[in-house]
């Protein structure tokens, strides 16, 4: 590492480097953020669950929305619903979306997790998550 | 940006790795090749978890999934399962022992729950061995605001106002040790930081060192600023080879970034710290040892006045602190006096990292709040007594220290109440003791112990310590008698009253203790040569239960003496004068017939 000159130098590396724990430092604060599990089981990522959940992680930096934390899982069991993604908001029962393409991904996060309103596409939950 | 959508981290403290964890990341990142996944999830090695017993433990982040007791082998399904397809590997989980349920969320587990991490805020959470992970939990910059915004009488007052106290085990205000320092004039001062851990049983310091060790680079600058010293050096025990290699690799590379050397960012202010290797002799952990063994002398201590704040490291001003209590001074710099002495009880501030071990199921490093109960300690985080057996006691600040029992498992822990009890802090080290230890067989243990380390310069210790441990060896081989128990207590009492430094005066501490709580079971060595614990071998008798017994003639065979006769299919007897109390009869029977008492 190049030699810092100042303490403002160092504010400065620490903004760059920041990022490298940022998604450590979420998980340990999981119960307090917004998560959105993308269901990657066969059945997801032949239709697309990847895309959808690599786009989510993209557009949230390029939105700079920091409070959510987009994580995997495995088949939540709508195959006929895939792509499928959970969202769960701080200290609330989970929503399950199906059939989330790109447009409608961008949808969840402009309405549902930018203003906490709920959109068209939800599977009732016929599932409970066991921890 | 990084691309990294998700992080592995491995744990690589010394416990881990010895079972072989650099293995699991070695494959991790195999698998992660194989499955193109390598440029997405990131493989990390980090310091100590402090779940020691279920370790290697690794960790996926951002779901904060633990899985503990894994396997090189198992890095191909966590890959496939978890990082391809989402799916937790339930085998590796965590299973809460009471509810047999799967955790998988650290946070949810007992063990974690009731824990503060300030000391160990970085262990298991950085690559300790990346300068940049440290910067990127601000890291360095507790020393950029000293440097810039304050002067060393406002840094010193921070501490002071923290309230502090050292962790090395003698519990003294830092900040006030700080002042001493700052107050001499000299054209050399030094900053030293104790990592010469001796406890049996603690491994605190070392974890630390394993597992933050900017933290320690950036506390003695601090320290160094406040104190007006430009020299720092860490006294460190030689057999702690991953510590020595993390301090060292984090040393040069905070020079490298010009955060020690000359000019350190800008404001002129000059530092440098250089390791000085520790031979592991338990007195060098005290201050004038430690300093007269840096000097190339022998470890021996010497009496204070002077403290080393007056003439310490080559005859110069000199401040010595523990590893644990330089690891929370950057956290008290930037989130001030305030917001530290919130914590914890009234005289002590904070929180504690204690080394749990001995007979408890979660055998592990931990921190809590001090306040928290012995009873929180043992039986909420460190899960219980192993394989379910009564606890009998803990005994806390190693040879110096204590035992305590039942009754003061509801005492809040801190330097005060522990002392208050008859025990002390000490470094952190915690050891379990459940029904099956004899309490003289432990006080024999820790008189063996410091009669090893005694560096020999006064007669109390280094004579008096040896009788002890030859007394304690005549009453758990039934040769002891009553008069030698008063023998115990009034060498005891002398060696106290008389040696020249603390490890002198504190080494009969454990006689002492387990005199007065258990001194029914030195009587049943001394008067009915019994061990109450079923533990010192020349004690015990082994009998055959004759209604269990069923003939098998397994023992009779294994039996190296030939002292089992009886005919098959008929109850077999043990000839008390033959037997030489291996217990090979009693691994070998499987109907449970065999007793040892």
């Amino acid at each position: 590492m190049a030699k810092i000159k100042s303490f403002e130098e160092l504010k400065k590396i620490k903004e760059k480097v920041q990022s490298n724990v940022e998604l450590r430092e979420k998980g340990e604060n999981i119960d307090k953020l917004v998560q959105v599990k993308v269901a990657m089981a066969t059945c997801g990522i032949a239709s697309g669950a990847r895309e959808v959940m690599n786009f989510i992680i993209d557009d949230l930096a390029k939105q700079g929305i920091k409070n959510v934390v987009v994580t995997q899982t495995g088949c939540m069991g709508y195959c006929y619903a895939e792509p499928t993604i959970e969202v769960t908001m701080p200290n609330s029962e989970p929503v399950v979306y199906g059939n989330v393409t790109i447009d409608r991904a961008k949808e969840v996060i402009e309405k549902h997790i930018k203003n906490g309103e709920l959109i068209d596409g939800i599977i009732p939950v016929t599932h409970k998550t066991i921890e | 940006m990084s691309n990294y959508k998700m992080h592995i981290l491995v744990c690589g403290g010394t416990g881990c790795k010895s079972a072989n964890s650099d293995k699991i990341v070695d494959n991790l990142n195999e698998q992660l090749k194989i499955n193109n996944m390598d440029q997405e999830v990131k493989v990390l090695k980090t310091g100590c978890f402090g779940f020691c017993e279920k370790g290697p433990v690794v960790k996926i982040e951002p779901d904060n999934t633990f899985y503990v007791q894994v396997q090189p082998e198992d890095a191909e399904e966590i890959v496939k399962e978890h990082i391809v397809k989402g799916r937790k590997v339930e085998r590796l989980l965590y299973e809460d022992p009471e509810t047999e349920e799967k955790v998988s969320n650290s946070k949810h587990m007992d063990f974690y729950k009731k824990q503060m991490r300030i000391a160990l805020r970085n262990c298991g959470f950085i690559d300790p061995s990346n300068i940049e992970e440290y910067i990127a939990r601000d890291g360095y910059h507790a020393l950029g605001k000293v440097l810039t915004e304050m002067t060393p009488k406002e840094v010193i007052n921070v501490v002071k106002e923290s309230g502090l106290r050292g962790r090395g085990g003698g519990g003294f205000p830092t900040g006030l040790k700080w002042e001493f320092a700052s107050r001499y004039e000299a054209d050399q001062k030094y900053v030293v930081c104790n990592a010469d851990e001796g406890d049996p049983g603690a491994f605190m310091d070392r974890s630390i060192l394993e597992g933050d060790p900017h933290s320690i680079v950036e506390a003695m600058s601090i320290c160094g600023y406040s104190i007006g010293a430009t020299k720092g050096k860490v006294y460190i025990r030689a057999e702690y080879p991953l510590a020595i290699k993390r301090l060292q690799k984090a040393i040069d590379d905070a020079r490298e970034a010009g955060l020690l050397g000359t000019d350190i960012m800008g404001t002129g202010f000059e530092f440098d710290i250089e390791l000085t290797y520790g031979a592991g002799a338990f007195v060098c952990g005290e201050e004038t040892a430690l300093i007269h063994s840096m000097e190339g002398l022998r470890g021996e201590p010497t009496t204070k006045p002077p403290f080393p704040a007056e003439s310490g490291y080559w005859g110069k001003p000199t401040n010595v602190n523990n590893v644990e209590t330089f690891a929370n001074i950057p956290v008290i710099i930037l989130k001030g006096a305030n917001w530290f002495n919130k914590i914890g009880t009234e005289k002590s501030k904070g929180t504690k990292v204690f080394a749990l071990a001995g007979k408890i199921n979660n055998v592990g490093l931990i921190e809590v709040p001090m306040g928290t109960t012995l009873r929180e300690v043992i039986y909420d985080i460190g899960g219980g007594i192993k394989n379910g057996k009564k606890f009998k006691a803990v005994q806390t600040g190693g040879p110096s220290g204590g035992c305590l029992t039942e009754k003061d498992l509801d005492t809040p822990i801190d330097f005060d109440n522990l002392i208050a009890k008859g025990s002390m802090m000490g470094s952190g080290g915690m050891i379990v003791m459940d029904e099956d230890n004899c309490m003289p067989a432990v006080a024999k243990f820790y008189l063996e112990f410091t009669e090893e380390e005694s560096c020999g310069k006064c007669t109390p210790c280094r004579i008096g310590t040896k009788r002890l441990a030859e007394l304690l060896e005549l009453i758990t081989t039934g040769k002891g008698t009553m008069e030698h128990l008063d023998e115990l207590k009034r060498l005891s009492r002398v060696i106290k009253d008389t040696a020249l430094c603390g490890l002198g005066q504190t080494a009969p501490n454990p006689v002492l203790s387990t005199l007065d709580i258990f001194w029914d079971e030195y009587v049943a060595h001394v008067k009915d040569k019994t061990c109450p614990a079923g533990n010192c071998k020349k004690l015990l008798k082994y009998y055959i239960q004759e209604d269990k017994c069923i003939g098998c003639t397994a023992c009779s065979r294994v039996c190296p003496a030939n002292a089992i006769s009886g005919t098959v299919k008929h109850p077999h007897t043990i000839d008390q004068e033959k037997c030489i109390k291996c217990g090979a009869c009693m691994d070998k029977c499987k109907f449970g017939a065999i007793i040892k008492k």
